[in-house]
């Protein structure tokens, strides 16, 4: 994966993202993780990639997780509430 | 698939059709007649042996196909007009048991919150705490080897739902199946990883390996997917049935992981649960908001049975736990036949 974003009208004539459309995006699930979808790269505090086996993660932000930084569906049994 | 042994009538006239043993002609002029009959007179389609069996051989005709089968019958009249039959009887057995609350609005938020409402309230006794602590050795065996007749091919009822969903619910159970089976890499796909669970236990993974000792409510189980992946009048059904599996899948499969270890399975044995609990904890969020929501909201009056197939999904796996449960209770096996017991 390269994790270089896609420059607005680079690409004008493939199916690269519409100049619109971020090369990533982060969705914050109501009482749930934040699902990151897109190109991006996840890395530790010295650049280094961290484990990651799919293309789209959630990552926890109810600090539940044994799976940290990814969500383990734990912020359920904890009734971890935010909105959005 | 290999071939099973029959368990009646009816599953004896399919099986002796496809399979070719004497003349196709008077079996197929006997069929209708005779699912018909069995039809009527089961005392409960989802725990009829022989129903369930014909179903689940009926179907796999789709899929794996069955051994020595040949592939003509897939589409044959006589055998889609009896798979019908057994297919509306058990719609209708599961439709007149399931209620639904009241309908939510016709948006993804109302959709994923009744869904998140449906599974989080799901009662009845919990496999994964009791595979976490008390399980046996004998009784995980039985566990993996009620799930191969699905996680074999997991994912795959459901993928024939592609084609009949459009924009942001497609694009969501596209992203969902891509992660079933494994981004790309054969050996990620969720079935390879149950397959190997199974060889770490030095069980068979050969797709239908343990067919003859699978009891039919674990068929129903299996053929309840089937009926909704391959009906587009359902599409919302099958939709409604995966937001289920992934919406309970991620808490369950760290203790059935935890159960495995406690025995001693090394760590290769318990990836196929240790990937669910991460993987699953991303799709319940895509299958409920953008999958089922999204569909609810290209077609608001599917918003029905999206709930109906989410409660149907929470129905027959409640039976199906509740019988294996049973039987562990009661010092049994959950399996059919524990003397052809394959371990
Ligand atoms: S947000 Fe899911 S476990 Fe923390």
């Amino acid at each position: 994966m390269s994790g270089i974003p896609v420059e607005a009208g680079a690409h004008a004539d493939d199916a690269a993202p519409s100049p619109k459309e971020a090369a990533a995006s982060i969705v914050a699930f109501p009482d749930g993780p934040l699902l990151v979808r897109g190109d991006f790269e996840l890395v530790d505090p010295e650049g280094a990639a961290l484990p990651r086996r799919r293309r789209t993660i959630a990552l926890c932000r109810c600090g539940a997780s044994a799976l940290k930084p990814y969500c383990d569906g734990t912020h359920k049994l904890i009734g971890f509430k935010a909105a959005p | 698939m290999k071939q099973p042994s029959a368990r009646g009538t009816v599953s004896e006239l399919v099986l002796g059709i496809i399979t070719g043993v004497g003349p196709a002609q008077p079996a197929l002029d006997g069929l209708p007649d005779a699912v018909d009959r069995a039809v009527v007179s089961t005392p409960d389609l989802l725990f009829d042996d022989d129903l369930q069996l014909a179903l689940f051989c009926l179907y796999e005709l789709h899929y794996s196909g069955i051994d020595g089968a040949s592939t003509d019958w897939e589409w044959n009249p006589t055998l889609i007009g009896a798979r019908g039959r057994i297919s509306a009887a058990m719609e209708a057995r599961i439709r007149q048991e399931v209620a639904l609350g009241e309908l939510p609005a016709a948006k993804s938020e109302a959709v994923a919150a009744e869904l998140f409402r449906m599974t989080g309230e799901a009662g009845g006794p919990s496999m994964s705490r009791f595979v976490a602590k008390e399980a046996t050795d004998q009784q995980l065996r039985e566990f993996l080897i009620n799930k191969s007749i699905y996680q074999l091919k997991e994912a795959d009822p459901h993928t024939f739902a592609i084609p009949r969903l459009t924009g942001r619910a497609k694009a969501a159970l596209v992203e969902i199946q891509a992660d079933e089976y494994g981004g790309g890499r054969p050996a990620r796909m969720h079935s390879a990883l149950f397959a190997k669970t199974l060889r770490e236990l030095d069980l068979d993974d050969t797709y239908g390996a343990y067919l003859d000792t699978t009891p039919a409510i674990t068929l129903a189980s299996s053929n309840l997917m089937s009926l909704f992946g391959l009906s587009r009048r359902l599409r919302g059904a099958a939709v409604g049935h995966l937001a289920v599996y992934e919406m309970t899948s991620s808490q369950p499969n760290r203790l059935y992981s935890r159960g495995f270890k406690r025995h001693g399975y090394s760590e290769e044995a318990r990836e196929y649960f240790d990937e669910h609990v991460e993987a699953d904890a991303v799709h319940e969020q895509i299958a409920s908001r953008d999958m089922a929501g999204g569909l609810v909201e290209s077609e608001p009056d599917l918003l029905e049975d999206v709930l109906f197939g989410a409660a149907a999904a929470l129905y027959v796996d409640g039976l199906m736990t509740v019988q294996v449960m049973d039987a562990w209770a009661g010092g049994r096996t959950s399996l059919l036949h524990s003397a052809a017991s394959p371990v």
